[in-house]
């Protein structure tokens, strides 16, 4: 296949010819022949379309996510009520929704979310081409995670219900059914987990070539916009994190297939062997879903500030060392585990070092707001939101990573609004920031603003409310999965419940909120005022395409790309942006 | 499914390497981490277990050493094929994937003979750890071979025709690595006891 | 700041409690500037008619050094704390000070067993004490634990003394205590070990040394056999 960095929109139908195959011609341009809705939106291979099935599903399990969450918190704020919608919450009952609400938050909503969806959709438009190089892979990768979705939903209806070993599924709880009491649901639970990294595996790889191969003619790789190598990045680590824990998968489920014994003690095998498979993946997946959520803040932040990003060299090389240290990080999660207590001696260095590239990131985009003409639209409190609370979650991270601190903090709510601090920024502030910043390109219409900025404060101000209390009760003792603390004389002091209580009414009121969205967001769909091709006078390619982008994604022929994707408020120009195809 | 219409970024090829390949590349990646996870697990196992030898005596290392060679030709076979395509000659390159994907049958029906017998002799997957490693590490191993075969089977079948000649290298690299993680399990499990 | 809500009970409760003080002044000043030239800049920056932004691409190192500074300086800051973190750890963790006593400590699924030594000092005579649910341990003496499990892994917490360890069955882990205040308190299972998690908690019982050395001989066997009760 020759190289042909400057194909246009007729050079392709010439090599499509030489493969023998005539139907070049339709895979661009909007003059289709009408498609059954089957075909054009459930069988599709159109990136936008399949953006859109991983963005819906992911809502979907947020729903999920969120209902669980409401029901074990009401247990735990009103021990042995019958929670409204869902009834009494059994001691079993309350590890599986735990467990459920964590595994469906990072693997089945921020993970789908941020990378799938929006990798999907943005990466073609982007870079200026119509589509992922390997479109019908990207089906597939779409149907594999849909499957996954399907047998994870299954497991809780079958004998024993749902898992319920915590989301890090350490054996031998998690390998022998006569301690987890759900043979069928820990199976499941864990072939879904894998199914869904197989999907996005498929997914990652078509991301990474897509890039490196099909970029727009004259787009190099420092005019490439910060979210798409923020997702490229994530996609690479990705693969190389996961792979570990897929092999540890496969021994976890045939010891609870096959009565094999890879991580039982008493018959030469070795529990802590998981904790380390899964941790080798699970911290750099922290950041998996960081870095598109930083890639997404500094589109937004650029575009509302109208300035240049503040040394984008440096938000690129930040990024890659944080992938790079977090592979060397891992036993944080395990310094009071019964590792070698020498080990923690390292893994504590390496954990404070990796704060070293979070915070120039941090730093490279307050620096970024200097000087800039600041437009306080929805996106843009979102994103502005996102530095402010994950600033917060961040630095917590240091406590933990102090292995002195973390005999304390280990295992206890410190460590839960640690992480909540910063998933809750990166799968809901950050990810709204991204459905509203492209909603006019998405819907070709616009979401309500006043509704947009009710929901944003409902949101913010009651999730602080729900994790400031947890902070104070982390710090004073309270262990996590716990579903009743009245067991416990010390954790019962007064005003402990107190805290437990308002933690709970701020998440049902945060769920309120939530209504808001959901139907601002559906009706804006249908009702919202028309927008332009360039609603927010943005740079970078996925505004050079109509709204919304037809099949194919530009119509009037490919984008050239002439200057990189942050030329705003350029000396030399009467207009404050400075688009990247504009010659 | 060759009616498919494909879109233009299909054809681009900003890096100069094909987009076939370089998807290879990574799923090559990604592969070496997972084989990497099982191996290294075994490998601190065996470290901290040097009883297992006696388990590990009870494999057939000539069985191993034959199927090590087997995956050795076929990929020279996979390297012709390549050669073939380079020169755009469909039907040998054809021919040439048919003979590895013939060594990857070998190999699979040598494997079934040995673990047969191994399982009959009473060493099945649960008896103890070092047989789970072993049936765990070479199943995931022969899931790949199995796989390869049959991708194989459908780039073949095209190549004949003369479509799609540039696959031919990308499943060859693909079958080298194939080969390459035998040669990293073969020692481990067979040699070492 | 953790002892004015949770009392410190052992001898290096302090030194945790110090740690973490430590580390809240040092992220503290770091939050709280980030956050305040971060609400500076957007109050400062709002757009106002007429006036464009500033075109700065940041790549010049005169205005690099923005970030570079505060970047320097943070690397400073982690030294410190990495310092005192593992001057901490080590002392806890990885020193064993002298014992005075040992006590075994075995999790189950979903109970504790907690196995004193009887009147003549040492683990796996006959007159051990085993108690589910109840650890008595002698104010301002050294013990080391062992500690153990039957079946999967749990962890061994005691808040007021800021001390936790996992248990790992088919292990036996070590670690050390020494208590400095005398009292009840609890003793929680941190670690997730299936549906009765929730449900196993344990008390620790800190008592002068006389009234340990007669809680010990009310229930040694010997002081059961001449029905001796004090
Ligand atoms: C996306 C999510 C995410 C992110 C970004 C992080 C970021 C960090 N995390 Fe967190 N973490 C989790 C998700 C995340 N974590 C989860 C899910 C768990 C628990 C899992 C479980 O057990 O179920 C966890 C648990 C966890 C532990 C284990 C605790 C325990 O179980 O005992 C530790 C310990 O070191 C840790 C440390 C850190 C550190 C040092 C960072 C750093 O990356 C933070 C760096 C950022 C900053 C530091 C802020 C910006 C910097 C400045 C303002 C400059 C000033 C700073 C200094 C002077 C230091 N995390
Ligand atoms: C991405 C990760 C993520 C997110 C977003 C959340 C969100 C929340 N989490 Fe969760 N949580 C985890 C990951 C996450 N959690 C993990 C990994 C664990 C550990 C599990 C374990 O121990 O095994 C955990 C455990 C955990 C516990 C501990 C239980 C225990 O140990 O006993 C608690 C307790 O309060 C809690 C609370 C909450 C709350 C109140 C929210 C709220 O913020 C939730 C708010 C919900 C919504 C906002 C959803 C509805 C929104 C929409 C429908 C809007 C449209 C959708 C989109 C835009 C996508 N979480
Ligand atoms: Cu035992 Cu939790
Ligand atoms: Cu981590």
């Amino acid at each position: 296949m020759s190289s042909s960095s400057t194909a246009t929109a007729q050079a392709p139908e010439a090599e499509h010819d030489a493969h023998g195959h005539g139907h070049g011609h339709d895979a661009h341009g909007g003059h289709h022949a009408p498609q059954s809705f089957f075909h054009k939106y459930l069988y599709s291979t159109d990136h936008k379309i399949i953006g859109m099935q991983y963005l819906f599903t992911g809502m979907f399990m947020a729903l999920i996510g969120g209902f669980t969450v409401y029901a074990f918190r009401m247990q735990m704020a009103f021990p042995g009520m019958s929670v409204p919608g869902y009834g009494r919450v059994s001691a079993g009952d309350y590890n599986a929704l735990v467990t459920t609400h964590g595994s469906v938050m990072i693997f089945w909503v921020a993970m789908p979310v941020l990378i799938a969806a929006l990798g999907n959709y943005l990466i073609p438009l982007m870079i200026g081409c119509d589509d992922m190089v390997f479109p019908r892979l990207n089906r597939l990768s779409y149907q594999i995670f849909l499957l996954s979705v399907i047998v994870l939903i299954a497991s809780f209806f079958v004998d024993g219900g749902a898992f319920g070993g915590a989301w890090t599924s350490y054996p031998p709880l998690s390998a022998k059914a006569q301690y987890n009491l759900t043979p069928l649901g820990a199976p499941m639970c864990l072939t879904a987990v894998a199914l869904e990294f197989a999907a996005f595996l498929m997914g990652g790889i078509n991301f990474v070539t897509t890039v490196m191969n099909s970029r727009a003619p004259g787009m190099k790789m420092f005019d490439v916009p910060i979210v798409i190598w923020s997702i490229i990045i994530a996609s690479i680590l990705f693969m190389a994190s996961v792979g570990p824990l897929i092999a540890g998968a496969i021994m976890l489920l045939f010891d609870q297939t096959l009565g094999t014994a890879f991580f039982d003690p008493n018959k030469g095998g070795d529990p802590v062997l998981w904790q380390h498979l899964f941790w080798f993946f699970g911290h750099p997946e922290v950041y998996v879903v960081l870095l598109p959520a930083m890639g997404i803040v500094a589109e937004v932040i650029v575009t509302f500030s109208r300035k240049k990003l503040f040394a984008y060299k440096t938000v690129l090389y930040t990024m890659v060392g944080t992938g790079v240290i977090s592979f060397f990080v891992w036993a944080h999660h395990q310094f009071v585990a019964g590792i070698d207590p020498r080990m923690a001696n390292i893994f504590s260095v390496t954990t404070l070092l990796v704060s070293i590239p979070v915070a120039e990131m941090v730093f490279v985009y307050i620096a970024t707001l200097y000087g800039g003409s600041i437009r306080l639209t929805t996106p843009m409190l979102w994103a502005l939101a996102f530095i402010a609370e994950f600033l917060l979650g961040g630095v917590t991270g240091i406590y933990l990573g102090s292995s002195g601190a973390d005999i304390y903090f280990h295992d206890t709510y410190f460590v839960l609004a640690h992480f909540h601090y910063t998933f809750f920024p990166i799968a809901f502030i950050a990810v709204f920031a991204a459905l509203t910043y492209w909603f006019p390109k998405m819907f070709g219409r616009y979401m309500n603003e006043a509704w947009g900025k009710v929901h944003f404060w409902g949101t913010i101000i009651a999730f602080n409310f729900i994790f400031i209390p947890l902070f104070l009760l982390g710090a004073r003792g309270d262990h996590r999965r716990i579903y009743d603390y009245t067991h416990f004389p010390d954790l019962m002091k007064p005003g402990m419940q107190d805290l437990r209580v308002l933690a709970t009414v701020s998440l049902v009121v945060l769920l309120c909120f939530q209504v808001i969205f959901v139907v601002n967001y559906f009706l804006s769909m249908v009702r919202g005022p028309k927008a332009s091709a360039n609603p927010w006078k943005a740079n970078t390619l996925e505004w050079a395409a109509p709204s919304p982008p037809p099949h194919g994604n530009f119509p009037d022929g490919l984008p050239t790309v002439h200057r990189g994707p942050y030329e705003y408020s350029h000396p030399d120009r009467q207009e404050d942006y400075w688009p990247q195809n504009a010659s | 499914m060759s009616s498919f219409p494909r879109p233009i970024a299909t054809t681009r090829s900003v890096t100069g390497i094909s987009t076939g390949k370089l998807a290879v590349w990574w799923l090559i990646a990604s592969e070496i981490v997972i084989f990497g996870g099982v191996l290294g697990s075994y490998l601190m196992h065996r470290i901290g277990h040097p009883e297992w030898a006696s388990h590990a005596a009870h494999t057939n290392t000539w069985a191993g050493a034959f199927n090590t060679l087997v995956l050795l030709t076929s990929s020279l076979f996979a390297v012709l094929a390549h050669q073939a395509a380079d020169q755009k000659d469909g039907k040998k390159a054809a021919k040439f994937l048919y003979l590895t994907v013939l060594g990857a049958f070998t190999f699979l029906i040598v494997k079934s003979i040995e673990w047969t017998g191994e399982i009959q002799a009473g060493y099945t997957i649960s008896s103890h750890t070092f047989w789970s490693f072993y049936y765990t590490a070479a199943g995931i191993h022969g899931v790949h071979v199995l796989a390869g075969a049959i991708i194989m089977l459908v780039i073949a079948s095209d190549a004949k025709k003369g479509v799609d000649l540039q696959r031919v290298e990308a499943v060859g690299l693909y079958w080298h690595f194939v080969d390459i993680v035998w040669i990293f399990l073969f020692p481990l499990l067979y040699i070492a006891k | 700041m953790i002892s004015k809500y949770v009392e410190s009970a052992s001898s290096f409760a302090g030194d945790i409690d110090h740690l973490i003080w430590l580390v809240t002044v040092i992220v503290g000043f770091w939050f709280f500037l980030a956050e305040g030239v971060l609400f500076y800049f957007i109050l400062r920056y709002t757009a106002q008619d007429g006036v464009k932004g500033q075109y700065i691409t940041g790549e010049d190192p005169k205005q690099k050094r923005w970030v570079a500074w505060p970047h320097y300086l943070t690397l400073l800051f982690d030294v410190w704390i990495i310092i005192a973190a593992i001057t901490v750890w080590q002392h806890v963790k990885q020193a064993m000070p002298q014992a005075d006593s040992t006590v075994r400590i075995i999790a189950q699924q979903w109970a504790w067993t907690f196995v004193h030594p009887g009147p003549d000092g040492k683990l796996d005579t006959p007159d051990d004490i085993k108690l589910v649910d109840e650890l008595h341990v002698e104010k301002g003496k050294t013990y080391h634990f062992e500690l153990q499990s039957r079946d999967v892994l749990h962890s061994f917490s005691v808040p007021v003394f800021r001390l936790k360890q996992d248990a790992i069955p088919g292990r036996t882990i070590r670690g050390w205590f020494k208590a400095t205040m005398a009292g009840g308190f609890d003793i929680q299972c941190t670690e997730i070990c299936g549906i009765g998690h929730a449900l196993m908690p344990a008390r620790i019982l800190i008592e002068n040394h006389e009234d340990q050395a007669a809680w010990v001989m009310s229930k040694s066997p010997a002081a059961a056999a001449t029905g001796g009760t004090p």
